[in-house]
């Protein structure tokens, strides 16, 4: 059985992690490198590096970043954040990244997918959707620049669509659930299931061990991916592996 | 010295910082006079069956690779790289391979619940009693292909199901191919590359 995946996301800013982690063994809790290995040995079966600021600056130091996290860390990798040209795309798999994320940039550019897909192979194109249900018109909104503006675009209509251009992979968040720690938004990932057959990742709520079970019992995700209850020790990606294995949900 | 086959398919730096973590000396190189003369050889490859061997092909390693596999230099095939070792694949229309191992290349069969490509971590059982990677049995290693090898169980050291078959390391006296990718598949990974290492410095302590 293909594994159940669990990733971490690390949000960096100018080469630093930010959102305080807290990792109570880790002398230097913003190091990359050091988060990276710490989530390593609790079992991670990916990593998700965000570039938060995303300036053409700052993306320099975010090759800098994957450049030695790659030398030590060996799992996949994904790079999202301000990635808008073939070009970008390409110093990032340079770089050590195994897949790059794209979202406002494929929302304004769609192209880019279908590009960076015949180049690099679908394997390495995540598509990054954030969607907020909208009950006037009773439908998922494409969200883009970081949740502030509604592109009023089908969530649904536009996973098929980026699908068809080539994407290898779906990395959906809901920002309905986002923060709130009640749980994954379960029937946006059952609707989800019905238009793509590519790998989706959920992203969005989860706040204890539950949730995931609930997650893995009741959609057919392939993975799902959280930040704060990871960083601040409130579950360990070992705690979350045990209660799916107790459920018979097949993890590493 | 440990020859990486570098002919412009996919990214292969990361196979090459696993190599430089593990210790094994190694150079990227497309020249056929320095694949000959080296103790090992890894075959990497991500990308289409037809265009690989194309690329391959220009670069005049095709007869090259059948050299090395025919003076039993330890070669080791990588996802693209195990597949194109094998006589021929399916992949858009009938593409003859290497010819190095026995069997074909087919599509993965999408069935209920397979999703094509497989693109994450698989468990391993281990098929054979060949007294080789053996680290692997009941391991997850990370796989990202929708093609596999169809050939005899004689040659297959490990494998999984997963819509059908797959055999996820195979071997025939010193050629090694690994359906998954060992750079990418954790302290599993890094073992099963050690291994391989110590294959080619066998070879080149009984060369001696």
């Amino acid at each position: 059985m293909l594994a159940k995946r669990i990733i971490p996301c690390l949000d960096v800013d100018n080469g630093r992690v930010k959102k305080g982690v807290k990792f109570v063994d880790l002398k230097d809790v913003g190091d990359p490198v050091a988060i990276a290995k710490a989530y390593q040995e609790q079992g991670a079966d990916e990593l998700v590096f965000l570039d938060i600021t995303a300036t053409n600056q700052n993306r320099e130091t975010m090759t800098n970043v994957i450049e030695r996290v790659s030398a030590q860390i060996f799992m996949p990798l994904t790079v999202g954040g301000g990635i808008r040209s073939v070009a970008d795309i390409n110093n990032m798999l340079l770089a050590g990244a195994d897949k790059v994320s794209l979202n406002s940039a494929a929302v304004a550019n769609p192209k880019l997918i279908q590009q960076g897909a015949e180049k690099f192979g679908r394997q390495c194109i995540v598509v990054a959707i954030d969607t907020r249900w909208n009950q006037k018109t009773n439908q998922y909104d494409v969200m883009v620049n970081g949740g502030r503006k509604n592109t009023g675009l089908d969530a649904l209509e536009w996973a098929r669509r980026v699908q068809q251009l080539g994407a290898g992979e779906l990395l959906i968040t809901s920002m309905d659930a986002d923060g709130t720690k009640i749980g994954f938004d379960l029937r946006l990932y059952q609707q989800m299931d019905q238009q793509v057959s590519i790998p989706v990742i959920a992203s969005g709520g989860c706040g204890q061990v539950s949730d995931f079970s609930a997650l893995f019992e009741q959609t057919n995700v392939d993975a799902a991916l959280a930040a704060s209850v990871f960083h601040y020790g409130e579950l360990t990606i070992e705690q979350v592996k045990h209660q799916l294995t107790l459920q018979g949900v097949a993890v590493r | 010295m440990l020859a990486v086959v570098d002919y412009d398919t996919g990214n292969i730096r990361n196979l090459m910082k696993a190599l430089d973590y593990v210790g094994f000396k190694s150079m990227l190189t497309a020249n056929p006079a320095d694949i000959l003369a080296a103790d090992g050889v890894i075959l990497p490859g991500v990308g289409a069956f037809a265009k690989a061997m194309e690329e391959l092909e220009r670069r005049q390693l095709v007869e090259t690779l059948r050299q090395v596999a025919d003076k039993q230099t330890p070669l080791l095939g990588i996802c693209l790289g195990m597949q194109l070792l094998f006589e021929s694949s399916n992949e858009f229309g009938k593409h003859a391979g290497l010819g190095i191992l026995p069997g074909t290349v087919e599509e993965i069969p999408v069935t209920a619940g397979i999703k094509v490509p497989e693109m994450g971590w698989n468990q391993n059982m281990l098929q054979s009693k060949q007294n080789v990677f053996q680290s692997v049995a009941n391991q997850y290693t990370y796989f990202v292909h929708s093609y596999y090898a169809n050939c005899s169980r004689d040659i297959v050291v490990a494998g999984l199901e997963y819509g059908t078959f797959i055999p996820s390391i195979v071997k025939q006296k010193k050629i090694v191919g690994m359906q998954f990718h060992p750079e990418k598949s954790g302290a599993v990974g890094l073992e099963l590359l050690t291994e391989f290492k110590r294959m080619v410095q066998d070879y080149v302590a009984t060369r001696n």
